[in-house]
């Protein structure tokens, strides 16, 4: 069995203290559940996790290490296939980071259009959050089909706007790479308006539903000083009850000008970072409303900034936006040098991944599955 | 924060934690955002104090990074003022003065420190190793804040620093055999691949190993292995 | 037998086939993938399952997880070196008649991550690919259309003959080497029965020379084992 003697077995037997024995399984890399290349290492006792140990690095792509031989302007496509779901937040928070190392300032129309697309994107990905969810406990087809049919509409938006449906490359230190095309806004208003509909249809269909409430509550309960201490962000803190979001904690970009609540959790557990997710989108809503109304004439990026042979004094900067799934930081160290030093990512989903096994602890296998579901993680972004 | 602030912190971490010795690095770009250097001895008690003082709750470690610093050949040029044998008598001149020196080697984790409940922050702290050879410990800050857990083992899996105190200190991304630590500068990672539809510069260097004389073509079936 | 007979006939209400058009047209309309995704591409494989672009049309929406019940990989992706072993295990475990689709530019040739020291330069280094898609990620109309690429190529396998399909052949391996996590890389680096790098003149060649690939006769064994 030469051919398969380096693989560890998918399942083994381990004695207990007691006499009875534990069952190890291997849950991943290649599983349906584990959205993507992710492993998880689960020890039980009948049915009920007593260790969970996940296992990374299935998608480590170097991202880091190939980001220093690059210059800064030829990372911006690589950040793209960070959060593959999320490619337009994550150019802002490379973007906000290379400015606030360089000292660029952001035209007006530029902030308005940043806004606009991340608050699509963040749409986007809640709503196909919560299908992979739904997916996860069975409900197979129908939820993330509704999701995937509203995806497509604005992924027509991002393709109009950038030439390309999932990997955008759009935005630009100081600013973005175009201007929107005539008749954009009035469509991206189209489908705005028409969201809520889809948000009504969806919630008909899936809060008050008891297979679901039997399902998520109580499950994978995350406490308040563990989250915080965790280092969790996003939604997923939130639902903790911890109010910490960055488009209000620092204000990054112009969101200090729109009126949005941030939802706030009670429990912790995955029913109420489920909720978070829905409405979220709503309060996303509101600011797109806001945002494709007042947004100005003008010039879409700073004229000043250089393209072309781009250094950035020595120094180092710490840029962080709220991304869909959390804090998503950039950290840049330059050293005078068209390539930065050290480019670092801070990725929102490992670091939420920290507590799965507390998470887990006790539990069934089943409610692993959805526990993970409702983390809401995307492996080009755990394993860079 | 400001410099002077952060002076007032150093101040405050130096009363509260005894003997703790604290350098101010100074960044000099846009961004102002200055950090503290701690010693390794005092690294695990200024954590500590950081996230339970009353006024500073730093409850939150947002970012862990490693970073490699091998030693390098610095050369500064300086105009300097020097008295020169002119032809009428001893000139004042200005004389490019040449300094050379090396900077030591170390690896470096760095630490970004925000306060949820305050909404503070960024204080940034840094830790260095003694070297890049056997003296690469530096204390774990697993026990003060748990998201260093994963970050610490991902710092230790690509830069080998050894967080003393890491209660699960294991590769992270890479597989278990594997003996290098790839973020470092120097890793030379496996030549694995052999053709570059634009070689140039380094890549034609790679390729020029693989076929070190330019082969006549092997004389074979021509086969598309597509 | 004669086309034109056959139209003829057809036009009368009696359709005349042979067994291996049968065969083939039976196999290609109801290819089943293996629910497997790596990256970025699996979000676009998954949008054309999703109701807009609708994989279910081809008979290919039956995405089963698995390798004991999949005909179709698609290896939608990067490939890291961590994940190349069991990318490889699961393609053994796949039952023949088996088919590789190799989707996006990572699965191809490392692609934009070619540079990197954890991932691997195209899946063809240890198994062999039928279809090989473009692009980073390539759109669902262009899976769309390396899957009916794939459709005409069944559509062409011979049943019987020197040069019948490889699931006919028992010669012809179905299983192969498994990698090993070695201290600096994968061990073998690659499979030489199935790929072997392009012999490339560099420097001294004016005139291009043709293409020619080493001789990558599978004329080893299977592997030892399987899963």
């Amino acid at each position: 069995m030469s051919a398969t003697a380096t693989l560890p077995p998918a399942a083994m037997l381990l004695d207990s203290e007691e006499g009875s024995q534990y069952l190890e399984i291997s849950m991943g890399p290649h599983h349906p559940s584990t959205h993507g290349v992710f492993r998880m290492n689960v020890v039980l006792d009948g049915e009920t996790v007593i260790k969970l140990k996940p296992v990374f690095g299935y998608l480590h792509r170097n991202h880091e290490k190939i980001a220093e031989n690059e210059t800064y302007l030829g990372s911006m496509p690589y950040t793209d296939r960070l959060d593959y779901f999320c490619s337009l937040t994550n150019n802002w928070g490379y973007a906000l980071a290379v400015e606030k190392l360089a000292g660029i300032e952001v035209p007006e129309r530029a902030e308005y259009i940043r806004v606009i697309t991340a608050e699509l994107t963040r749409l986007q990905n809640h709503a196909s959050l919560v299908g992979f969810l739904m997916q996860d406990m069975g409900a197979s087809g129908t939820p993330l089909m509704y999701a995937f049919r509203e995806r497509e509409k604005i992924l027509d938006l991002f393709e109009a706007l950038t030439g390309a449906r999932m990997m955008c490359n759009y935005m630009r230190f100081g600013g973005c790479r175009c201007d929107l095309p005539a008749g954009w806004l009035d469509w991206a208003k189209k489908v705005v308006a028409s969201f809520p509909k889809f948000l009504d249809e969806f919630e008909t269909l899936l809060v008050g539903n008891e297979i679901i409430m039997a399902r998520t509550q109580g499950v994978g309960v995350l406490s308040r000083e563990l989250a915080i201490s965790a280092g969790i962000t996003g939604p997923m803190l939130r639902a903790s009850g911890v109010n910490y979001d960055l488009r209000k904690v620092d204000k990054y970009g112009i969101y200090d000008r729109f009126s949005f609540r941030v939802p706030l959790g009670d429990h912790g557990d995955v029913y109420d970072r489920y909720m978070m997710r829905l409405l979220e989108m709503r309060e996303s809503l509101k600011i797109l409303e806001q945002a494709m109304k007042d947004i100005p004439e003008g010039p879409f990026t700073d004229p000043k900034t250089k393209v072309r042979n781009f250094r950035p004094k020595p120094g180092e900067a710490y840029g962080r936006i709220e991304a869909p799934k959390g804090e998503l930081g950039y950290y840049l160290i330059s050293d005078g040098s068209p390539n930065p030093y050290r480019y670092r990512v801070r990725p929102p989903s490992l670091i939420n991944l920290t507590v799965l096994e507390d998470m887990c602890l006790g539990r069934n296998v089943a409610d692993v599955v959805i526990t993970l579901g409702s983390v809401d993680i995307v492996l080009g972004e755990v394993d860079r | 924060m400001t410099l002077e602030a952060l002076a007032a912190l150093k101040l405050e971490i130096e009363k509260n934690v005894p003997g703790a010795i604290v350098e101010i690095i100074t960044n000099p770009s846009v961004s102002a955002q200055h950090s503290l250097l701690i010693d390794n001895a005092h690294g695990l008690a200024v954590a500590m104090f950081l996230r339970d003082a009353p006024e500073l709750k730093l409850d939150y470690c947002s970012n862990v990074t490693g970073i490699d610093w091998p030693s390098r050949e610095m050369t500064e040029k300086t105009k300097v003022k020097k008295m020169v044998e002119g032809p009428d008598g001893p000139v004042e001149k200005l004389v490019d003065e040449v300094r050379k020196w090396t900077t030591p080697a170390y690896l470096e984790v760095v630490y970004h420190l925000y306060s949820m409940t305050l909404g503070t922050g960024p204080v940034i702290l840094r830790l260095r190793t003694g070297d890049r050879g056997e003296n690469v410990q530096v204390p774990s800050f697993y026990s003060v804040w748990r998201s260093c857990d994963l970050q610490e083992r991902e710092v230790y899996d690509l830069y080998g620093v050894i967080f003393e105190g890491h209660p699960d200190l294991r590769r992270l991304l890479m597989w278990d055999e594997f003996t290098d630590w790839p973020m470092r500068r120097d890793y030379v990672d496996p030549d694995d691949y052999e053709y570059e539809p634009t070689a140039h510069d380094e890549v034609l260097t790679r390729a020029k190993a693989h076929y070190p004389a330019a082969a006549p073509a092997e004389s074979g079936p021509a086969e598309d292995n597509a | 037998m004669d086309q034109a007979l056959k139209h003829e006939l057809r036009s009368q209400g009696v359709i005349a086939t042979t067994l291996e058009e049968l065969y083939n047209w039976g196999r290609r309309s109801s290819i089943w993938p293996l629910n497997f995704g790596l990256a970025c591409c699996a979000i676009e494989m998954i949008a054309t399952t999703m109701a807009r672009y609708d994989l279910a049309r081809f008979g290919a929406e039956v995405f089963r997880p698995s390798p004991r019940q999949a005909d179709l990989m698609i290896v939608a992706g990067t490939i890291t070196k961590k994940m190349a072993p069991q990318v490889v295990r699961l393609y053994n475990q796949m039952p023949e008649p088996k088919y590789v689709i190799s989707m996006g530019a990572c699965a191809i040739s490392g692609g934009p991550f070619k540079q990197g020291y954890n991932v691997l330069k195209g899946i063809d280094r240890y198994i062999p690919v039928d279809i090989y898609i473009p692009g980073c990620p390539p759109r669902p109309e262009a899976l769309l259309e390396g899957f009916m690429a794939l459709q005409r190529k069944i559509d062409e396998q011979a049943l019987t003959g020197a040069g019948r399909a490889r699931h006919l052949n028992a010669d012809l391996p179905s299983e192969f080497v498994v990698p090993k996590f070695g201290e600096h890389d994968l061990e073998p680096p690659m499979n030489p029965t199935v790929w072997n790098p392009p012999l490339v003149q560099i420097g001294a060649a004016p005139k291009p020379a043709p293409a020619v690939h080493a001789a990558a006769k599978p004329a080893v064994p299977p592997a030892t084992g399987g899963a």
